[in-house]
């Protein structure tokens, strides 16, 4: 009897695929292995449309030391016998639908990538995007992620140490939740996630086992939805408490020698968590349902194997060293059940007691089919890119004043500190630069490094350029941890698109991807680990297309970290980079006050990589007091942001040869605005001109006002003013 | 001085606190789980900050039931310090070790962020070190930090020194401004009658050294 159309969609599979499975199986599939095809070949889960596009990012250095899709996260050397464990992952669609609890377990299953490797989790970062704060809407949504991420991530003690946060019409009912964590652990007990050895224990440890999430991140993360309301029910609900209680047991776990492998249980569940184990360790596993303890009563096997409660891992223990672990979960209160083990056939079989209810080759389940599609560049992508700056008013210096402070006020360049102070950014004494800066420092205990961190991506610069926009997202972070005085080393990524299936989409897709690859290859930077989110769209109007970069750097000496604000009166103000071209498209002015996304971005990697080294080099010699990257609203918010957060003043002059607004807000890349006492200058031209950076004198760091000649003179008050309650005037407050 | 730091199912900030009284101050200190009700040794209990129990029904309100909390009341009727930091307060107070109550801070968020504040009380074990009137500058993490008590507890506390920080500005002047939480006259921390069992919101672990953001943190663990 041919599968109905209705149980296809609930398992969000196509025909074609069925037939498939069908074909491959022999047979028709049981209804609890049609549940488990689903998930596990779901686009969440097996990255169908994304999988052969993401083979373009190298995915390796000298410093890897577990490559992307290997284990559930990336780790990378530091030296000292330390390794860096990073991901990053999206839980958007979730919370589009219930904004706290979305934001909430997307902390709780990024947190969980990362200490089943053994990590101890230090640091949590997020990359956030809504609609405008105009609509009550979003206003609604804004308010419920933030407070989710902070009810999860403040009760477990890992300090929330930064991200970004940007408001779009194209983000209103797609919101964009990406959830970084980053974890430090001694490479030696650096623990997989792989079943092997037959007759080896399959232990379920955590929260007992419910109806919330089917259906979840695998089912809501693979097609666009009109109707929201009925899905809440899909939105997972967590209980930091007791991921607390398992961060600590699992990590006292991994220093024994009981267990062959750890796995945590995120989007699909224990369907995900077996397989995927099984897979990696190339075995079969057999599980008994009955004996997965549950919250609710009569549920199915197939409800069991595809809830998506949080808070559970599967321990993969070695036989006979079952009651030891039992004994450490208990101390810990923690509740662990034998529910099956690892055999040697190659089968995932799922019983209910005696009855047999799905058998499938692991090998099968393990590998969906890949889709290359076709991509084309969008029709409308030309015209997009077209500025005629002849028809753009520039602005009179009169208008430059209340343009800075409205740009300073908006909600994109606004300061965060509303979000941020809502974050324990502090707890575990690692944290040497907080939230406000370029980048967060931290410092690894024990040594004299410290690690830097930042997440970074435009959606509109990829929207009228994919290519450019993917190579920006990846210079942008590099850049910001430059600023911070870091050496990249490795990234995990987001990739947030719209319809794949739909070509326009799938060419910004494949062109993010290439043009992130190549300014990867050129920066010498590897992405260890990511996340793909697709299907972000609603009514057919998809977000822009929005590759998000976390960035990993190292920095040898801790006392040689540099922050964005001006530090002392008397220092010069200087421009690293260049100061050719208008930079107007995709720029925030451009969006805010001509009320235009138009214009080609662009990138000059080789520049790019220079005024980093110059930058990296003059911290390191101890030249500069600080160092901020150029980015939305361009040099005069730049510049007014080092002021505004050193509390000190600037005057001074910017280069201004063509047009007053590309001058003042342009966006051209590969910029830093740096301080430095005037002692220090003679060594930083050496330096500049030895990497053939173009130097130029912006002014000096003095009294309380910030003033540009020609154009612009603000009490600072007013300036600080502007950005500092930006955020809270757009919320209504 | 021996300092036993207690660990709570959700404490977070005991690893902060070992941290800060053994590699930076190279005291002696050890954990103490809180099945363990053994507390022979200890000169000094700390309770640290987190989320014992998961803040579930009032924070501090099971962990007060923990097998270890009977011995700490033991310990502090035979004037055994006890010190109460953030979550370490709450317990305090609902374990009937301190007067009055912690509410959630009056703007409803969680709030991380420097304070300055005021030492309103020298003749303690924890502020032996500081001077009346100096101004100590420590960060604050909670939901919860509003201290609250009702008149004639407040006026008992006044009366008797009980209070030992109160929020201020870096000069020292206790205004609303500098409020963080609503605490009922900017309190920041108070000390039991008998002068043994001190709670403080703020987290003088965090405040160790210059490059985390100060120190001002270290001078207030007693020796």
């Amino acid at each position: 009897m041919p599968v109905s159309q209705e149980i296809l969609d609930e398992v969000a599979l196509s025909r074609a695929e069925y037939d498939l499975i069908v074909e491959r199986l022999g047979r028709e599939p049981t209804p609890v292995e049609l549940g488990m095809f689903g998930s596990l070949w779901s686009e969440h889960c097996g990255y169908k449309h994304s999988k052969l596009l993401l083979k373009m990012f190298p995915s390796t250095s000298p410093r890897s030391l577990i490559g992307v899709g290997q284990e559930n996260a990336g780790a990378v050397d530091i030296g000292d016998g330390l390794a860096v464990v990073m991901k990053m992952e999206s839980h958007n669609h979730p919370s589009a639908i219930e904004p706290y609890e979305g934001a909430a377990t997307g902390v709780g299953g990024i947190v969980r990538d990362i200490f089943t490797m053994g990590a101890r989790p230090i640091a949590l970062m997020n990359s956030l995007r809504f609609g405008p704060l105009s609509d009550a809407h979003n206003r609604y949504l804004f308010n419920g992620v933030v407070a989710g991420i902070a009810g999860y991530g403040n009760c477990l003690g890992i300090p929330d140490v930064g991200g970004e946060i940007y408001f779009d019409q194209v983000y209103s009912q797609n919101p964009l939740v990406n959830a970084l964590c980053l974890g430090l652990i001694e490479s030696k007990w650096l623990t997989s996630a792989r079943a092997s050895g037959q007759g080896n224990l399959l232990m379920l440890v955590g929260a007992d086992t419910g109806r919330d999430g089917l259906h979840g991140a695998s089912g809501l993360a693979s097609r666009t939805f009109e109707e929201q309301k009925e899905l809440r029910s899909a939105v997972q609900v967590g209980n930091p408490f007791l991921e607390k209680l398992l961060i600590e047991a699992c990590l006292e776990l991994v220093q024994h020698d009981w267990i062959v492998g750890l796995q945590d249980l995120g989007a699909a569940g224990l369907t995900s968590a077996s397989v995927e184990s099984a897979a990696r360790g190339g075995s079969g596993m057999d599980i008994d349902v009955l004996k997965v303890p549950r919250r609710e009563q009569g549920m199915t096997p197939y409800e069991v194997m595809l809830s998506e409660s949080q808070e559970r891992m599967l321990v993969i223990v070695k036989k006979g060293c079952e009651n030891k672990v039992k004994t450490l979960f208990e101390r810990w209160d923690l509740r662990c059940d034998i529910i099956g083990q690892v055999t040697a056939d190659g089968l995932a079989r799922v019983r209910e007691g005696d009855v047999v209810v799905a058998e499938i080759p692991v090998k099968l389940l393990s590998d969906p089919p890949l889709y290359r599609l076709p991509a084309s560049k969008p029709a409308w992508l030309r015209g997009a890119q077209s500025l005629d700056l002849a028809t753009l008013p520039d602005l009179a210096p009169t208008q430059a004043g209340p343009a800075l402070l409205r740009l300073l006020g908006s909600p994109n360049i606004a300061s965060k500190q509303h979000v941020y102070r809502q974050y324990d950014h502090q707890v575990q004494n690692n944290t040497v630069v907080a939230p406000g800066s370029d980048a967060a420092v931290l410092r690894i205990k024990g040594t004299a490094k410290a690690i830097s961190l930042t997440t970074d991506g435009n959606g509109r610069y990829c929207y009228l350029d994919p290519y450019a926009g993917g190579a920006i997202a990846v210079a942008e972070a590099a850049r910001n941890l430059a600023c911070s005085g870091a050496q990249p080393l490795a990234i995990t990524d987001c990739l947030n698109f719209g319809n794949p299936e739909k070509p326009d989409v799938y060419y910004q897709l494949k062109e993010c991807i290439r043009g992130m690859a190549h300014a990867c290859r050129v920066l010498g930077v590897p992405v260890i680990s990511g996340n793909v989110s697709l299907y972000n769209e609603t009514r057919g109007q998809a977000v822009y297309p929005t590759p998000v970069v976390g960035m990993l750097g190292l920095m040898e000496d801790v006392t040689k970290h540099c922050t964005a604000a001006f530090q002392r009166a008397g220092d010069l103000v200087y421009l690293l980079g260049t100061c050719d071209g208008v930079g107007l498209a995709g720029s925030e002015y451009l969006a805010l006050e001509q009320g235009l996304v138009k214009g080609r971005p662009t990138i000059d990697l080789a520049l790019e990589k220079r005024v980093q080294r110059t930058c990296l080099a003059a911290i390191r010699q101890g030249l500069l007091h600080s160092a901020h990257d150029c980015s939305d609203g361009g040099l005069a918010v730049a510049v007014a942001e080092s002021a505004v957060i050193g509390g000190l003043g600037f005057k001074g002059r910017l280069p201004m040869e063509g047009r007053l607004d590309s001058a003042l807000f342009g966006e051209l890349q590969s910029r830093i605005v740096v301080s430095l006492a005037p002692e220090n200058l003679p060594q930083l031209e050496k330096i500049a001109s030895k990497h053939k950076v173009p130097l130029t004198k912006l002014g000096t760091v003095e009294g309380k006002h910030f003033a540009i000649a020609g154009c612009l003179d603000l009490p600072l008050d007013e300036v600080g003013e502007a950005w500092r309650g930006g955020l809270e005037r757009a919320l209504g407050g | 001085m021996k300092y036993g730091v207690l660990v709570f199912p959700g404490t977070w900030s005991d690893g902060d606190c070992h941290y800060a009284l053994s590699s930076v101050l190279g005291r002696d200190v050890a954990y103490i789980w809180h099945k363990d009700v053994d507390l022979s040794g200890y000169d000094c209990l700390i309770l640290p900050g987190g989320f014992s129990y998961g803040d579930y029904l009032r924070p501090g309100a099971i962990a007060r039931f923990s097998p270890v909390m009977a011995e700490v009341e033991r310990f502090a009727a035979n004037g055994g310090l006890v010190f109460g930091i953030c979550n370490g307060f709450q317990i305090l107070c609902e374990a009937g070790l301190l007067p009055g109550a912690l509410l959630r801070n009056s703007h409803l968020q969680y709030r991380c962020q420097w304070v300055n504040l005021r030492v309103e009380n020298a003749n303690t074990p924890f502020t032996s070190r500081s001077r009346k009137g100096q101004v100590l500058r420590i960060p604050i993490s909670h939901y919860e930090g509003c201290y609250f008590a009702d008149a004639d507890t407040l006026a008992e506390l006044e009366a008797n020194n009980q209070v030992v920080f109160r929020y201020c500005t870096p000069e020292g002047e206790v205004t609303e401004q500098t409020n963080p939480n609503g605490a009922l006259r900017n309190i920041a921390g108070i000390i039991n009658k008998r002068g043994n069992v001190l709670g403080m919101m703020p987290h003088p672990e965090r405040a160790c050294e210059p490059l985390l953001g100060g120190s001002d943190g270290n001078l207030l663990w007693p020796v």
